[in-house]
């Protein structure tokens, strides 16, 4: 590797066209399409006793109207449920268009063609659906007494009920353990609602080519194969004559890796009907309504400890609010059971969740997954443990961190991806040492009393997390080099802001030795790779980074085989510097890579001055030998899969100092520190935005996003007016300081960095908080009218 | 997210537009910033058949300033307003609150006139009119009045103008003494979850012989409390918050909200009496 | 129907339009400049924000005809002859983007926003980005990168 790329800060190759507002979103694409609208529940849950559309068909620019009764066999049915699984014995999910019964407000009734989407709206104000009532079921409490349901044939609202148990290593159950312990602890946590809200929200836009009787379909997806494959099955298309296209793509965070949508079904079957292009720009009202949240959970906690505050038994009973309906599975509640473990070895574990239907918007991964659920039940456990004892906060975590030398550890556990949780490396140990610096955590106790004397209240916590990243099954990479020397990279995962053209075209650089101006990187088209899994779980540096290592060293290969041939040396004396293959030592004795391209690929036909080398008359071709010798394609290309045994499990730990109003109870982060370990890093540039950008979502989520329901249903914040996403003003500075400790799974020795930014933040700040105060803060988000009220009952 | 259609009018004068606005009556509605309309347009919670259009009036944009105040022409920008040196001069308060209303591109087009009509009880601008009592300045085909803050601000969201009315001027009299705009929300630029808008005269003693609050957020219009005899003629030093503040919370209805309770409202109101109150007296 | 000129980027652009239509939507879909772009259209997210006689406003709080005969300049027209706007490198150097869909707005904003206060501190940067949102950088690349432009404006030949 004579091209060091990987591992610097190089800077992004999308970012030319971004700033420049050259950038492709889905609402930037086909500017004549007709438009798409639906008219939606205003009604949590309601049987719908008619649609009248009399008023609207007298709009001039009115295309078509779209109800359940319209659509065709295939589409009509419900949309998939994407990862069943045993447990979820009650998988619901919806019909692209309410057939009978709304179960949320925002979910979709009617479709509407139209001119523009201001005449698509007017349409939709003059549709008149007639609804019956149901008695909505909202939050978690009502959900389970079961009095009234959200599916007639889904009993007490439990859609699944999983109980995992791990004994200890003398063979205890975790009840056992707790009841022998020292000490026991328990405690009720509570975790809102919250959600994803990329700034660009969905959308959709199909082409149907009746000459070639084939759809291309635009979506603003993390994943185009998979929606792809999904369209040609609800269609009834053959898979070759569908193509989708996830153009730029206006962030994600997890949201856009559900599909179809109802949407992604119905606009591409009207496009097909109507013959004409139809798009449909998911609006922020939508977005909010009729997208996905998450987060939402009540968790009962009990745990036993000895002196040192070792945990020896730990029980979870988790209440996870699912939404009304189910579309990917149970994942959301999987990872928070098993990722609760964090970077502990703890005696006996058992956790126990039941996931409950509500009329609200369905609930699917955001940014975490999880993970942020799980941890802070994890770290707010570890905090009161060091409370009830009196020790240090570090010091308990510290006495319960699995031990670098205990790698790979095995959690005794199956993970969300249906493999057994063995953590593969890590150095937690280090992970410690290294935030208590940062934020300087032995200090603080004199800082803390500073402050005090001042009249001002200041706290620290601290708040730990293991990430299990880069799951498979698989993804892969396209490696072609062309004979003007430019090498093409595609894979077919998705990106929504990561990157990835830049440091998948860092990894084909240095796999190469090619300068980077010559790499170019496809991702998300399904017109070029076809096979692919999806943007999600912090996998697409793991899985693609790592197939396209891969297919590039395929490649290389080839290339040092047709060079030696023409160089008459040994591939294995030669390597590639600059785009130039050259005999090690020798530099005179050299072939560009341009010229490689053209020798690899023997022509009939000379059609440029490149194409007349390699015709089969040009040359001395050996004449005992077909001109593509046995097991050799033509070209210069490549592509591998990488598919991993199981995932690579990232960490990290952050710290924050917060000072709290003793007068407004005004909340205030001084400080935030990050300590990371995702492995090798491509560039840490980028690594450290996702860090950034995690914090802030993590920031968001503890002290400013919820997601309101009142006892209808109804969404009382749907708007950015609402819903305190927050500005730069509310997001402190962030520090970071990283470890890399290299996955021994895979060949690049990477973990996944997308989400861990987001993970622990409500647990540190919650501890901070706690700290600060002197009193439990066991739900979160906190706002100072909540903090007020924390107050005001401990009658202070 | 599309407005729904409606008749346009964009009047050149006053004259003209106060005609259209008497023949299209209650279908009327007046568009100067359009930072608070037009979102509502785009969430179809308003469909008003006749938009006003009155950014091409001519002579609306005036801020007059005198020795008695500051008058402020319809289509005076909540940015012009603030960087007014002159307005600052002779009505500190107006550039006080406006620094805290939304943010400066919400601020480039938004009116002060527009946000006195919107008459959001969360907002800044008409506790300012009200703590000075001010005023603001109707026409109608039938001729001009003034109408004083005190019966200006209705109801939340409602103010005394009637239908063929157009906003054309407010006036925010001066005041021989400090003032002081303090509020917390949620986020930086967002509506107050309580605010005070405070105006303290002290004596050379120092002590305070004139002090009045305008509490946001906690009624259905601004509320204007004279707290001068709670202050019981003493210095800042030396007042009894506790009457002060009580002088006050007796007059607020907070009320809850997805963003505070009623009870951290009225006492978040208590604290920022306390602290305007300072402020204003720090000249 | 409304028959409306506007100055974008300093050229003349000729649209009709209904009155309702936003600043945003005739920009975007009248006149094929995307680049500016729509985030929430309750004027809270900035993503479409342009200058508008070169102070920076919403364009979908704003209406189309309201701004006949008026200078736009969206995010196509911020760079020079031959290169990136200082603020448009500046973004770029301190990876002040991810997903890009905000940046639009916050490159008009700062834009104007420099050319007010050349020099401004951390706290006047907040302040001045204060309105506009983003979901992936966590902002701090973004405070960077606006500081990064006030260099690289110093530097530029006036």
């Amino acid at each position: 590797m004579t091209t060091k790329l990987f591992g610097e800060p190089v800077r992004r190759r999308e970012d030319a066209r971004l700033i420049s507002g050259q950038g492709r979103y889905l609402d930037d694409l086909g500017p004549g399409a007709l438009a798409a609208a639906f008219v939606r529940s205003p009604h949590a849950h309601a049987r719908i006793t008619h649609i009248d559309v009399d008023a609207a068909l007298e709009v001039d620019g009115l295309v078509a109207i779209y109800t359940w009764e319209d659509l065709p066999a295939g589409v009509c049915e419900p949309l998939p449920l994407l990862i069943p699984h045993p447990a979820l014995t009650h998988g619901r999910t919806a019909y692209p268009l309410a057939r009978d019964v709304v179960r949320h407000v925002g979910e979709p009734i009617v479709m509407v063609v139209a001119k523009d989407r201001y005449v698509a709206e007017d349409v939709c104000s003059l549709i008149e659906v007639g609804y019956e009532f149901l008695k909505p079921v909202v939050g978690i409490e009502e959900a389970v007494s079961g009095a009234h349901l959200v599916h007639e044939d889904v009993p007490g609202n439990v859609g699944a009920h999983l109980v995992q148990e791990v004994p200890s290593a003398d063979g205890r159950s975790a009840a056992e353990a707790i009841e022998a312990a020292p000490h026991t602890l328990s405690f009720r946590l509570d975790i809102e609602r919250s959600a994803c809200t990329p700034l660009e929200g969905k959308g959709v836009y199909a082409r149907w080519d009746a000459d070639d009787q084939s759809l291309r379909v635009y979506s603003s997806t993390q994943t185009s194969t998979s929606v792809r494959m999904a369209l040609a099955a609800k269609l009834g298309l053959p898979l070759p004559k569908v193509e989708v296209i996830a153009p730029d793509v206006g962030g994600g965070f997890g949201v856009k890796i559900v599909h179809p949508w109802p949407e992604e079904v119905l606009v591409p079957w009207a496009a097909r009907l109507l013959n004409q292009e139809v798009k449909w720009t998911e609006d922020r009202r939508e977005h909010f309504i009729s997208s996905a949240h998450e987060r939402a959970q009540v968790q009962h906690v009990r745990v036993g400890f000895d002196d040192e505050g070792r945990v020896l038994g730990l029980s979870v009973e988790i209440l996870h609010d699912h939404g009304a309906y189910t579309p990917y599975g149970i994942i959301v509640p999987i990872i928070t059971s098993t990722q609760l473990l964090g970077p502990y070895r703890i005696g006996a574990y058992r956790v126990e969740f039941s996931s409950i239907y509500t009329n609200t918007v369905q609930v699917t991964p955001y940014r975490g997954a999880g993970r942020p659920q799980g941890v802070f039940c994890m770290e707010r456990t570890m905090d009161k443990i060091a409370q009830h004892l009196g020790r240090d906060r570090a010091d308990v975590r510290a006495a319960n961190f699995i031990q670098p030398d205990q790698f790979p550890y095995d959690q005794g556990m199956i993970f969300q991806d249906g493999r057994p949780l063995i953590y593969d490396s890590g150095d937690y140990p280090e992970s410690l040492r290294k935030l208590k610096d940062l934020i300087g955590w032995d200090d603080f106790p004199a800082q803390r009393e500073a402050a005090r004397a001042e009249g001002r209240r200041l706290g620290i916590g601290l708040g730990c997390y293991v990430e299990g990243t880069g799951v498979g099954p698989y993804e892969g990479g396209h490696i072609q080099i062309t004979s003007d020397g430019r090498v093409h990279v595609s894979t077919g995962l998705t990106s929504q802001g990561q990157g990835h053209e830049t440091v998948f075209a860092q990894i084909a650089a240095t796999e190469l030795g090619v300068p980077i101006e010559r790499v170019s990187v496809v991702t998300g088209d399904t017109r070029r790779f076809g096979y692919a899994v999806g943007t999600f779980a912090s996998r697409a540096a793991v899985m693609s980074g790592n197939a396209i290592a891969l297919a590039c060293r395929k490649v290389r290969e080839k290339a040092l085989r047709v060079a030696a041939d023409a160089l008459e040396a040994d591939p294995r004396d030669l390597e590639i510097t600059d785009g130039v293959v050259h005999v090690v030592g020798s530099p005179s004795a050299s072939i560009p890579l341009a010229t490689v391209a053209v020798l690899s690929n023997p022509l009939r036909y000379a059609f440029d001055e490149e194409a007349k080398r390699a015709t089969q008359f040009a040359g001395a071709a050996s004449m005992d030998r077909p001109p593509v010798a046995e097991g050799e394609e033509p070209g210069l290309e490549g592509k591998d899969y990488y598919s991993p045994i199981r995932s690579t499990f990232a960490s990290g730990m952050h710290a924050a100092i917060v000072e709290t109003d003793p007068d407004t109870a005004e909340i205030r982060i001084l400080r935030y520190a990050v300590v990371h370990d995702c492995g090798k890093m491509i560039n840490p540039m980028l690594v450290e935005g996702q860090i950034h950008g995690g914090v802030a979502q993590g920031v968001g989520g503890a002290l400013y996003e919820k997601m309101v329901y009142d006892e209808h249903g109804q969404l009382l914040n749907a708007s950015f007016m609402d819903f305190l996403m927050p500005y730069a003003t509310e997001i402190p500075h962030i520090e970071t300081d990283h470890l890399e400790t290299p996955s021994p799974l895979n060949p690049l020795g990477i973990k996944g960095a997308g989400e861990a930014g987001v993970i622990p933040v409500s647990a540190v700040i919650a501890a901070a908080i706690e700290d600060a105060e002197g009193l439990p803060i066991d739900r979160m988000p906190i706002s100072p009218s909540d903090l007020y009220a924390i107050r005001r009952t401990a009658g202070n | 997210m599309k407005p729904p259609p409606f008749d346009y009018h964009a009047p050149t004068s006053v004259r003209e537009a106060v005609e259209v606005l008497a023949e299209v009556g209650a279908h009327g509605k007046v568009l100067a910033g359009g930072q608070s309309l037009i979102p509502l347009l785009n969430m179809r919670l308003a469909a008003p058949g006749h938009l006003v259009d009155i950014n091409r009036v001519a002579g609306l944009g005036e801020i007059e300033t005198d020795a008695t105040g500051v008058r402020v022409g319809a289509l005076a920008r909540h940015a012009a307003v603030e960087r007014s040196a002159a307005a600052s001069l002779a009505q500190p308060l107006l550039g006080q609150a406006l620094k805290q209303v939304a943010h400066s591109v919400i601020r480039n087009r938004g009116t002060v006139v527009g946000s006195l009509v919107h008459a959001d009880p969360a907002a800044e601008l008409p506790a300012v009119l009200a703590l000075l009592g001010g005023s603001v300045r109707l026409a109608s085909v039938s001729g001009e009045r003034e109408v004083a803050a005190a019966d200006f601000f209705t109801g939340p969201m409602e103010s005394a103008i009637r239908t063929g009315e157009l906003a054309v001027s407010a006036f925010f009299p001066a005041w021989d003494g400090g003032t002081a705009f303090v509020e917390v929300a949620r986020r930086h630029g967002d509506y107050a979850m309580a605010g005070v808008a405070a105006a303290v005269r002290l004596d050379d003693d120092l002590r305070v012989t004139a002090a009045r609050v305008a509490c946001v957020s906690v009624g259905p219009a601004p509320v204007v409390v004279d707290i001068t005899e709670a202050c019981g003629n003493q210095s800042v030093a030396s007042v009894d918050w506790g009457a002060v503040v009580a002088a006050v919370q007796e007059r607020i209805e907070p009320e809850a909200d997805i963003h505070a309770t009623a009870d951290y409202r009225r006492h978040l109101t208590g604290v920022l009496v306390e602290r305007a109150v300072k402020a204003a007296a720090d000249v | 129907m409304f028959d409306i000129t506007l100055i974008v980027n300093g050229v003349p652009r000729e649209a009709r339009v209904p009155a309702r239509r936003l600043l945003s939507d005739c920009l975007r879909h009248d006149l094929g400049l995307t680049g500016t772009h729509v985030g929430c259209e309750h004027g809270v997210c900035g993503a479409c924000t342009v200058l508008l006689d070169g102070e920076p406003v919403r364009s979908c709080l704003t209406f189309a005809v309201t701004v006949d005969g008026h200078e736009i300049t969206t995010v196509e027209g911020l760079a020079g002859p031959d290169r990136p706007s200082p603020v448009q490198r500046a973004f770029a150097e301190c990876h002040g983007l991810q997903c890009g869909f905000c940046t639009p707005g916050f490159l008009c904003t700062t834009t104007a926003f420099l050319r007010d206060n050349p020099a401004p501190t951390d706290e006047e940067v907040l302040e001045g980005i204060s309105g506009n949102l983003c979901r992936c950088t966590g902002y701090q690349n973004i405070v960077k990168s606006v500081h990064r432009a006030a260099e690289l404006l110093a530097e530029e030949p006036t």
